[in-house]
């Protein structure tokens, strides 16, 4: 417990709240890092994910990807494609990685979104005579948002995660105290941050899981274990909902590996 | 290619290390999912509590945790064991969600049968409830051991020898093929546990097969 003590001491140290490599300028580093890799990730994989959930071609191919996606070992990618782009261009290629890891969670996420959208809504929106844009806009989109919000969410976590790992090729963020001070042990340092990245992290998953809730319409409560216990009492026709191997369920699976 | 045909010896011993870290979390990660994640579907009070917990513990990035545990545990942030005991919080987090959807799942109608045959509580579980829920346990433990797999390699960072050696040693020396070959040998060593996992599957629970190809009428 001494050591948590004397990361408490290094954490409420004023040396860590000024100049450079700052608690402070470390976690903006971080968040911009993970903002706009997510960002980014988004912007390709949401276009993709919808064409292929209103479409519904490629759906095997979404499954294959975020599977192998999972295999893939971030750290190994960062450094990688550092090596390959030139030590000059490792930020350019530290957010490709950090990009590359957003892609599979979100593109599921719009995929699976759209695919779980009842068939008879998507007929009833085309018997009211709207055009296939208006479908998608006005439909579909809003209708899968809380599965996206989940894609997101998943995408968040693992490159918050991973941007940790991106000092060890020379740039800041949390992780920069950590493997700076591993070989160093200088533990009050590494814990301290650990401490600051564990805040962090838990921040972001919490707010997206607010976004989630707020974004999902009352009665759309599907995948929630909530009905369970309805169904196995039996006393009131709850809806079937809870399938874990529909593949919906099976490609938003998320991943974790940093 | 020259790097390789110099080193397959340490990529061979390394792919060894890697696959015998990976091991434990996975069968250990598994074993205390089993309780937790039925627990976490049974009664509504322990499913917050359970589920909300593994869902923190997910959200540590690993390297928090290979900081935070040592002193929690008392332990060297260098060993082995720190990191073989953080990637089995790992794998409980991602198991116990799909242990709990794994039970869930079971028609009730299947449960009460067992029941009105005469299976009690805790021989219906070994013989219904278990079986039952085994093709999703399996699609959960493949889930959990593609990523641990993936994820020793950040034991590099605390000095563990795995394939994440690769990744450390060869970006300090500049040498491509060294980092590569560490990408793809954690792949395939992935892949490898992957298809184990389903031959298992399959010699465990040969009746999984018939969901995948339905079969009307009798023979």
């Amino acid at each position: 417990m001494d050591l948590f003590l004397d990361a408490l001491v290094w954490l409420l140290s004023p040396e860590q709240y000024t100049g450079e490599g700052s608690l402070p300028q470390r976690t903006l580093e971080h968040l911009s890092y993970t903002a706009s890799a997510t960002v980014l990730a988004a912007l390709f994989a949401l276009p993709i994910g919808y064409f292929i959930g209103h479409t519904g071609k490629g759906g095997t191919w979404i499954v294959a990807m975020t599977g192998a996606a999972r295999a893939l070992p971030s750290f190994g990618l960062i450094l990688l494609l550092v090596l390959l782009l030139g030590v000059s261009q490792r930020v350019t290629a530290s957010l490709i990685a950090l990009v590359l890891l957003g892609i599979p969670p979100l593109m599921a996420g719009a995929y699976s979104g759209m695919q779980q959208i009842p068939r008879s809504t998507i007929d009833a929106a085309r018997a009211q005579g709207m055009t296939e844009w208006q479908i998608v806009w006005r439909v579909e989109v809003p209708v899968s948002l809380p599965l996206v919000l989940g894609g997101l969410r998943g995408a968040v976590l693992q490159i918050v995660a991973t941007a940790t790992l991106v000092a060890y090729v020379g740039l800041g963020g949390l992780g920069y105290d950590i493997i700076q001070g591993i070989p160093l042990r200088r533990f009050d340092q590494t814990i301290g941050t650990a401490l600051v990245i564990v805040v962090v992290a838990l921040a972001l998953d919490a707010m997206l899981a607010l976004a989630t809730r707020v974004a999902t319409p009352r009665g759309v409560r599907q995948g929630r274990l909530d009905d369970v216990r309805a169904r196995e009492s039996g006393s009131r026709s709850a809806p079937v909902a809870t399938v874990a191997s529909s593949p919906e369920k099976e490609i938003t699976q998320q991943r974790k590996n940093t | 290619m020259d790097w390789l045909a110099n080193n397959w010896a340490l990529v061979g011993a390394l792919s060894l290390d890697h696959a015998r870290i990976s091991v434990i979390p996975i069968v250990v990660g598994f074993l205390i999912s089993l309780p937790l994640g039925w627990l976490a579907q049974r009664f509504p009070v322990t499913r917050g509590f359970v589920l909300g917990g593994v869902g923190v513990l997910y959200t540590i990035p690993s390297l928090a945790l290979f900081m935070l545990l040592p002193p929690l545990l008392g332990i060297s942030v260098l060993s082995e064991l720190n990191v073989i005991i953080a990637l089995t919080v790992y794998a409980v987090a991602i198991m116990v969600r799909t242990v709990a959807d794994a039970f869930a799942s079971i028609e009730p109608s299947a449960l009460r049968s067992a029941t009105a045959v005469g299976y009690a509580e805790w021989g219906r579980f070994f013989a219904v409830e278990l079986p039952l829920a085994g093709p999703v346990l399996l699609a959960g433990l493949r889930v959990v051991a593609v990523s641990t797999v993936s994820m020793v390699t950040v034991g590099a960072l605390v000095g563990i020898q795995s394939l994440g050696y690769l990744f450390t040693d060869g970006f300090q020396r500049r040498i491509v093929p060294e980092v590569m070959t560490g990408v793809v040998m954690t792949f395939l060593v992935a892949l490898v546990f992957d298809a184990v996992l389903v031959v298992l599957g399959r010699i465990i629970m040969p009746w999984s097969l018939v969901g995948h190809t339905p079969q009307r009428g009798g023979a």
